[in-house]
């Protein structure tokens, strides 16, 4: 008789395709199947993610805006396993993943509409920021629930599975569904896992493992070999990536992809490694919890940014000059559109009851009749000149 | 969270009752009579006048569970967007409500799920957000708990969140047999729909025949854009049988359906208890000579309170029914609702008949849930105030 240890494993091992200083581990391999310019796209997306951070960071503590999560550190992981999808391929994100938004196409006015919750918001001036969402290519609209995507993303990629059978003309899409290592401990990331596999969903889940869950160190969320080593046990094709090199993180998920595409469809496990070097959010000082030296250290010693940027360094495509006017201009373009989105008006509102069912109820129309009469018998209560019509708003265009 | 009970075995009324049995000298809680309840169809002749069935069709006689897989297979007919799944649903389904749509629909489309309500629920969300009207079951409502997250959070807030962006997940429809069954005890036999009426986003529908559920279900699979809980009274599934048209056809979820006019109380109930409130009128009508009017609210949330109000203003008289606990219940909100919008006309406090406010444990089944001694008591009392 005897029982498995699991400290008698050696530990999943962690892919790697360049090191920390932006050199290829293995000097003889293929190339990568991406053109120079598509990796310097790669790099300006990282480049924006984090300038916008800092803007964003400073702004709320500012109190310019209510909320907000920076991702430095995990900008490699985003942009890159974004950078493996098509258009057609649909998102769940978890709110750490600004890059994805970024690579896919989301604009700066689109960043800035929803993190002011203005008038041109898709989210109407419902959530809170960052929760960013865009219709095509489909990245569904953040919500805070931890991991209650993940079982969307099997139910989802079971869908457009069965779309495929039905109409082949149908491109082969895939959904990708994003999480934190916190989150994997929720039921919902159980759920989710073990659904995708027993229906054999052609799905990806990415797992940022970033070594804190707000003050929650990963000794404290699990005690198993991280998160890949669950996949196994769920029968699903798993890999570990170093989350700060983004060129293993895109080679990943492009593998990924086209397993989770094959034998039927099938879903994939990544976890990407890398660490969380910001606080978790604006509400929170992360050195309440955790030493700044170790912080500093890891800003110091790696990051997604610098390493890619070394990489290209030594590629002879990108300088220091070419660094300080890219990031002068990034910086010019993000202060731009955060001015113009601070002025824009907030949605109507008549948003404030929209959308909950598909038209709205009876008893919506009596509240908003309610409403009417309070904000006229009221006036001097409320400021209504920031939303979009004023009291007007409260009527259908 | 599965049933601990071998959960086929459990909708099987048998004849030996597990509390207070009626006595010789029991004239009001006599076991309800469905072969002559008025509320039913039992010949077909009485379909083509009937409330929201179609005019002229041909019908079949059947009982609940056969009347939501007819249903079932209707809309898997209809269209290929139509997914069914949950727990055992493949072998036809515990209380047999799926009984071979896999055989002729095809595993992709019905299947068994991992024993997970969060993962059936959540699962349900992500296909329905891609354009799919996926079915999904949750093998008692008593187990929907573990889904109430992705009920409250996901479905009810998901086309609230996504904007301008157009994304939804109307076609979804979570389906879970409710209520009393005898000897269901704790986990067996409960009614949370109050909980679900308590959150915007979601219908909340209750049939309370077979005619009723086939047209209510096909509403919620197809005119519905909004997530559906479907909550089907499991004591009714073999009890209740009656014509059911054979063709597609809905019911309107926006409409309460006054199943018996009445002129000086109005009773408002859904589900199993809307036949006891039948035999509870029969009684009183006779006994005390009153016109009693009966209400149907067939959908919970949002729900019609035009209908109510309407009713309540011509009798002056209130009481609402249901099994559930009285406590922050249904009743609670129609009755607010009724003393709001018919005030003037108010002749006695709308009374409300309900589960006591305990948990529904075995032995006491006939004694914590309405009944009709206490439904022909409120119609007294009310009438007497």
């Amino acid at each position: 008789m005897a029982f498995i240890n699991p400290q008698d494993g050696s530990g999943i091992p962690t892919y790697r395709v360049m090191d920390s200083d932006g050199v290829l581990v293995d000097a003889g391999r293929k190339k990568l199947d991406v053109s120079n310019e598509e990796i310097l796209t790669w790099y300006r997306n990282m480049l924006t993610v984090s300038i916008m951070d800092v803007i964003m960071f400073e702004a709320q503590r500012q109190g310019r805006l209510s909320f907000y999560m920076v991702s430095a550190g995990e900008e490699g992981i985003s942009v890159g396993s974004a950078a493996a999808l098509t258009p057609d391929d649909v998102v769940f994100a978890q709110y750490r993943e600004t890059g994805v938004f970024q690579q896919r196409g989301f604009t700066l006015k689109n960043f800035m509409s929803q993190l002011f919750a203005n008038a041109n918001d898709s989210g109407r001036g419902r959530n809170m920021p960052v929760h960013y969402g865009c219709q095509y290519p489909r990245t569904h609209t953040i919500s805070s629930t931890l991991a209650t995507q993940i079982p969307h993303a099997a139910g989802a990629a079971y869908a457009l599975k069965l779309q495929s059978l039905q109409n082949p003309d149908t491109p082969p899409r895939i959904v990708t569904c994003y999480f934190g290592e916190g989150a994997a401990s929720e039921g919902d990331f159980h759920a989710g896992l073990n659904i995708a596999a027993t229906r054999s969903s052609p799905v990806v889940f990415i797992c940022r493992n970033n070594g804190y869950a707000i003050s929650t160190p990963t000794l404290e969320q699990y005690r198993g070999d991280g998160i890949a080593s669950r996949g196994i046990g769920y029968g699903i094709d798993t890999i570990r990536v170093d989350g700060n090199d983004i060129f293993a993180v895109y080679e990943a998920m492009r593998d990924a992809r086209k397993l989770a595409l094959s034998d039927g469809g099938k879903p994939v496990l990544i976890e990407a490694m890398s660490y969380r070097v910001s606080h978790h959010s604006t509400s929170d000082d992360s050195f309440a919890y955790r030493a700044r030296i170790e912080v500093e250290d890891w800003k110091r010693r790696d990051n997604p940014i610098i390493r890619l940027r070394k990489w290209l360094e030594n590629e002879g495509l990108w300088n220091e000059d070419m660094e300080q006017e890219t990031r002068a201009s990034i910086r010019k373009e993000v202060l731009q559109e955060f001015g113009a989105a601070e002025r824009e008006k907030k949605p109507a509102i008549r948003y404030a009851f929209e959308d909950v069912y598909d038209e709205l109820t009876d008893e919506a129309k009596e509240q908003m009749a309610e409403l009417k009469r309070i904000l006229e018998t009221y006036p001097e209560e409320y400021d209504l000149r920031q939303f979009e019509g004023g009291i007007k708003g409260l009527e259908k265009e | 969270m599965a049933s601990l009970l071998r959960p086929h075995r459990v909708p099987r009324l048998c004849g030996r009752s597990y509390s207070t049995a009626p006595t010789p000298s029991t004239r009001l809680n006599l076991p309800i009579d469905y072969k002559s309840t008025p509320l039913l169809h039992h010949s077909s002749s009485s379909l083509s006048n009937a409330f929201d069935l179609p005019p002229s069709s041909t019908s079949k006689s059947m009982n609940l569970y056969q009347a939501i897989n007819a249903g079932l297979r209707t809309a898997l007919s209809k269209s290929s967007q139509v997914m069914l799944f949950g727990e055992d649903v493949a072998f036809g389904g515990v209380f047999r409500c799926s009984m071979d749509l896999q055989t002729e629909f095809g595993s992709e489309r019905v299947f068994n799920t991992p024993l997970t309500e969060q993962g059936i629920v959540g699962f349900a969300i992500g296909a329905a957000a891609e354009g799919m009207k996926p079915v999904a079951e949750i093998q008692f409502a008593d187990y929907v708990f573990p889904a109430f997250d992705q009920i409250v959070n996901e479905a009810a807030k998901f086309r609230y969140r996504e904007g301008a962006t157009g994304g939804n997940v109307g076609g979804m429809v979570v389906r879970m047999p409710c209520g009393a069954v005898g000897h269901g005890a704790l986990y067996h036999s409960q009614s949370p729909e109050a909980l679900f009426a308590h959150v915007p986003g979601v219908q909340v529908v209750v049939p309370r025949s077979p005619s009723q559920a086939k047209g209510l279900l096909l509403s919620s699979i197809f005119e519905s854009r909004n997530p559906v809980v479907f909550m089907e009274p499991k004591v009714l599934y073999r009890a209740t049988v009656e014509h059911v048209p054979n063709e597609y056809y809905t019911i309107p979820l926006n409409k309460a359906e006054v199943v018996k006019p009445g002129n000086d109380v109005t009773i408002i109930s859904y589900g199993q208890p809307m036949y006891l409130c039948s035999a509870a009128i029969a009684a009183a009508e006779k006994a005390l000579g009153a016109s009693v009017e009966l209400i149907d609210l067939r959908t919970i949330y949002p729900w019609d309170r035009q209908t109510v109000l309407d009713s309540v203003r011509k009798t002056g008289r209130a009481i609402v029914v249901h099994e559930s606990m009285i406590n922050y219940g249904v009743g609670a909100e129609v009755a607010a609702t009724i003393q709001e919008g018919a005030f003037l006309r108010l002749e006695a406090p709308v009374k409300r008949v309900a589960g006591w406010s305990t948990h529904t444990g075995l032995t006491y089944e006939k004694l914590i849930l309405p009944d009709v001694a206490r439904i022909y008591d409120a119609i007294k009392q009310t009438l007497e105030y």
